[in-house]
């Protein structure tokens, strides 16, 4: 506190904020301070009220919520100010960018009025000098041709560039504090990069503050200069960023770090926190975390502890100054689960081939007209991915969004001759199977959906859920009576929660379910699209260790589609790299992450935060220029070179190979896993 | 198994018990007390439509003389009409017919309506097509012409032609919705979940597709009942139908309508006995649509009504 005060006033202080919607709380008494210039990071995970009390120093909250406690801009009052009045702050002191723009701009508006409307607000300029000044700010945020894009529409601008749009407009009124409330969650992450780097900028070309609100350890590690940490509603850990992450001293946030995989370590289990975040409505007494601690005690359980700690690292826990001296890592606190050793130990070429997909594509007729339609084009969605699963092992399979990773899927799992290509799922050709042979395959691969509340019929009780695909295979009765106990056991729920509805289930519970669900039928191969996206960092530990626990035990292979490379590099043997519908690169997982080959893959593990400042701080990135281009138009030539930096940097010659002949996957070197589409690999 | 950590700390619950959904709806409905209501209130119907004959020694079609627009007493309990025809014996006579008529019409069309846009829905294509373009073709027929014209010929078949007939002309716009319903069920993760896993699209449209439509299903078909009473009604009055001196609840009511004010026996009794059976079947079906979605706290049985959050 004392070094507080030998610096500048505080821009921003926060005291005792807190919210409620009704008789439930949202916030329940929130201590911030902001200095001019510095970004603070809120870390925490869903319904911890992070996004409330952003939204609370806004006063943008619906008339529903009241809001008590102060919260105080250069020592002036705003909870109670009129709406007038807070209309004068807001885009002009303090500025919001939001997590999803399309939804933040206006669509029947260009996006340059938007910007000139924001600029007049609060400033006297006339529309021609707003104009030229929305285009300054267009170009400071890094948008090609600033002028044409001001009479473009918010729906002509990809996410990325929405976003850095909606920066543009914060930063329109050189504002003291921009507030980003989880600004790059719905982008992929060469975008969020991107977008990140342009916040970076944007705060060192207005000197303004940032408060940065996310769920991803990682953009924190790299952004903040310090950390608060919510949970139920409080803020339960706050200091500088290096401090937080080497030392933290509340049990949560330590097991916040050990849950999150990380790119630049492999294998283990994860440390899951178990149970399920606190939910608002009904808080036991005590410390809202004790359920989940395992560092409990009785006192903890009779009064809530206040933040208090030393040296700006406060900590709202009994047990913090015992933390601070013993400095235990997250698996020493946490029960870690033990994975058995894997059940297959042959080496791979000896294994059986579960799955080999070669040169698969897939196009879509883009159609126009609505009596008579005509085909005015395709979509490439897919256009050559090769795969490659023998028994026991997880290809982890990786990808932007529009990359075809879920086309690829969907092929795979449609069981029929694709376009052109050729699957083999266990050694049978998918093209061959007549009806009865394809529904028999069936049973050897199962999928596990992204989200698990929209995968499992709201109607159905979950037993009937998992007993499902038993019934689609005829299996008799009493195996199915004897099955879905036995499977609601195996990934770690009860046999009696069979009555319950999915709606009783939480996130990662749910997601149980339809891993259980997916196993039923003992298949071969499991295909698990985006398992953990949805879920919770502290739940998605949980599940990750589920699925590394079932392959080990039942010898399964997994397909794990995701975006995020941390979760991939944490769980596969092998991973396989998606751009545009093909496959660039492919190998094993320490092959393709320790040496990566293709210029696309570079830039996307560059891109990952990692969540250790430190560590972040020091990493070089390659930022991907641009967003991908448009897959209806078939270019010659390697399909990635409009975003390379290897091709921007080569001569007219050896760009000329580039231009004309598409990189086959070539092999590193005879006998060694790893290949990669490139002419210009890197050794 | 090693040591699993489960998420959360769920309540031990009892032990398990197979039955699945049909067992748990079944045991929900049970739970409801407007359910219960409902039910008995049919029962009662039923009792007095089918018994009612037997406790009086008046025929509904016999005339007595002697007692001319009577009010009721002892010896006519609902008092008679015009004819001197006991309203007792021919309001239940009606119920007999118009219990069966707006059962059975509503039940018949929610059915077809359901199976058939249920799969135009599913399937799309050209079973879509061809289902949209008989659906749309039977809305602009003018259904109370074919009626007129088919009924003649259907004489000697009696009241089950005739409720197949009202059925036939009352499930299109049902099926219109549920079609469209259908159509961005089909697109949710967990119907193509039931497809990946091999399950026949039959079964999909049972098992998945109609549990989730039931709600508008049901609250549609407990209209439906009503509706099938009064446009039995409207047919008879022009003398297809329920034909004199055969009577139903309908034409007792577009009988007695004009001498309400002055002869209420006439028109209250046959009236009260028709809004009591559309808030009984009412009754069933807000507890037949609370057992069947899961989200609703009122109708589950105290044993399972914590939430695990």
């Amino acid at each position: 506190m004392i070094t507080d005060l030998i610096e500048s006033r505080d821009l921003l202080e926060v005291k005792e904020l807190a919210v409620d919607f009704g008789a439930a709380p949202a916030v329940r008494g929130v201590d911030l301070r902001l200095k001019r210039g510095e970004t603070l990071g809120i870390v925490g995970e869903s319904g911890s009220g992070k996004s409330v009390t952003a939204l609370a120093v806004l006063g943008l909250l619906p008339g529903s919520a009241s809001v008590r406690g102060s919260v105080r801009l250069e020592g002036r009052e705003l909870v109670g100010l009129p709406n007038r009045e807070l209309a004068k702050i807001r885009g002009n002191k303090i500025a919001m960018v939001f997590q999803d723009p399309l939804s933040a701009f206006t669509p029947v508006y260009r996006i340059g009025d938007q910007i000139v409307e924001a600029l007049r607000i609060h400033q006297s300029l006339d529309r021609a000098a707003a104009r030229k000044r929305a285009a300054e700010l267009l170009d400071l945020v890094g948008i090609p041709e600033p002028e044409r894009a001001l009479d473009n529409f918010p729906h002509e601008f990809s996410g990325g560039m929405r976003q850095r749009a909606m920066i543009a407009m914060a930063i329109a009124n050189d504002p003291d504090i921009l507030l980003a409330d989880e600004p790059t969650t719905a982008l992929d992450v060469t975008i969020q990069a991107q977008v990140l780097d342009v916040l970076r900028k944007a705060q060192r070309e207005t000197g303004a503050a940032l408060v940065l609100v996310s769920h991803d350890l990682g953009v924190i590690a790299g952004m903040a200069d310090r950390v608060a940490v919510m949970y139920a509603g409080r803020v339960v850990e706050t200091a500088g960023v290096d401090e937080l992450f080497a030392r933290p001293r509340h049990p949560y946030t330590l097991g916040l770090i050990g849950a999150v995989p990380r790119l630049d370590t492999g294998g283990g289990p994860l440390v899951p926190i178990p149970g399920n975040p606190a939910a608002l409505g009904d808080l036991p007494p005590g410390c809202p975390f004790a359920a989940r601690c395992p560092l409990v005690q009785d006192r903890c359980r009779t009064a809530e502890p206040p933040l208090a700690g030393t040296d700006g690292h406060l900590a709202a826990c009994v047990r913090a100054d015992e933390l601070a001296e013993r400095r235990p890592a997250p698996s020493e606190v946490y029960p870690v689960p033990t994975v058995p050793p894997p059940a297959v130990s042959v080496p791979r070429e000896e294994r059986e081939q579960v799955l080999r997909v070669t040169g698969l594509t897939k196009t879509f007729p883009v159609l126009k007209g609505t009596v008579f339609k005509r085909r005015v084009g395709d979509v490439y969605a897919v256009d050559g991915v090769e795969l490659d699963i023998r028994h026991g092992e997880t290809l982890g399979l990786v990808g932007e969004s529009g990359s075809g990773k879920s086309t690829t899927l969907f092929e795979l799992l449609r069981l029929g001759r694709p376009e052109s290509g050729r699957i083999e799922l266990l050694g049978q050709d998918t093209a061959g199977l007549d009806r009865a042979g394809a529904h028999k395959l069936r049973a050897d691969i199962q999928i596990v959906f992204q989200d698990p509340m929209a995968s499992l019929d709201p109607r159905l009780p979950i037993g009937d859920v998992i007993a499902e695909p038993l019934l689609a295979q005829h299996a008799p009765r009493e195996l199915i009576a004897r099955r879905v106990p036995e499977l609601l056991r195996q990934v770690g729920l009860e046999p009696a929660h069979a009555e319950r509805y999915p709606h009783q289930f939480s996130g990662g519970q749910r997601q149980r379910i339809s891993i259980a669900r997916a196993l039923a039928v003992q298949p071969r191969l499991l295909v698990l699209d985006e398992p953990v996206s949805a879920l919770d960092v502290s739940v998605q530990a949980g599940v990750l260790n589920l699925l590394q626990q079932l392959k080990a035990e039942l010898g399964l292979a997994y397909l794990f589609v995701s975006h995020d490379l941390s979760v991939i590099r944490h769980l596969s043997d092998r991973v396989s790299v998606m751009y545009l519908g093909r496959t660039v690169e492919s190998g094993s997982v320490e092959a393709v992450f320790e040496q990566p080959r293709h210029p696309y893959t570079r830039a996307l593990l560059s891109a990952v935060p990692l969540p250790d400042p430190p560590a972040e701080r020091a990493r070089t990135r390659v930022l991907l220029a641009g967003d991908p281009p448009s897959p209806t138009e078939r270019q010659t030539g390697c399909r990635f070179r409009t975003r390379c930096q290897v091709y921007a940097a080569l001569d007219a010659d050896r760009r000329g190979r580039c231009e004309q002949q598409a990189p086959p996957l070539a092999q590193a070197a005879p006998g060694r896993d790893h290949a990669a589409a490139c002419h210009y690999p890197e050794a | 198994m090693t040591t699993l950590i489960t998420e959360a700390t769920l309540p031990a619950a009892e032990a398990p018990a197979p039955g699945g959904r049909l067992r748990l709806v079944l045991s929900r409905l049970t739970a409801a007390k407007g359910v219960l209501v409902g039910g008995t209130i049919v029962l009662l119907l039923f009792l007095l439509a089918f018994g009612g004959p037997f406790i009086t020694h008046w025929d509904y079609a016999t005339p007595d003389y002697s007692a001319l627009r009577q009010p009721p007493s002892g010896t006519h309990w609902f008092g008679t009409n015009g004819l001197g025809q006991d309203v007792f014996a021919q309001t239940v006579r009606g119920l007999q017919k118009s219990l069966i008529i707006g059962l059975l019409v509503a039940l018949f069309s929610t059915v077809v309506a359901s199976l058939v846009g249920a799969c135009a829905g599913y399937f799309g294509g050209w079973i879509d097509r061809g289902l949209t373009f008989l659906v749309d073709l039977l809305l602009v027929f003018p259904s109370f012409l074919i009626i007129t014209i088919i009924s003649p010929k259907l004489k000697g078949a009696g009241w089950i032609a005739f409720v197949v007939l009202l059925a036939a002309f009352n499930w299109m716009i049902t099926a219109r919705v549920i079609r469209s319903m259908t159509r961005s069920l089909r697109e949710r993760e967990f119907v193509r979940a039931a497809q990946f896993m091999g399950v026949h699209p039959l079964r999909i449209i049972v098992r998945h597709i109609l549990p989730n439509v039931a709600s508008f299903l049901i609250t549609d078909a407990t209209v439906a009942v009503g509706g099938a009473v009064m446009s039995e009604t409207a047919l008879s009055y022009f003398g297809f139908g329920v034909r004199a001196p055969d009577v139903s609840l309908g034409t007792l009511l577009a009988a007695g309508t004009d001498q309400a004010p002055v002869f209420p026996w006439l028109f209250y009794f046959a009236a009260g006995l028709l809004v009591l059976f559309v808030l009984a079947i009412n009754l069933i079906g807000d507890g037949l649509r609370d057992a069947l979605d899961p989200t609703t706290e009122a109708a589950r049985p105290a044993r399972t009504s914590r939430s695990s959050k």
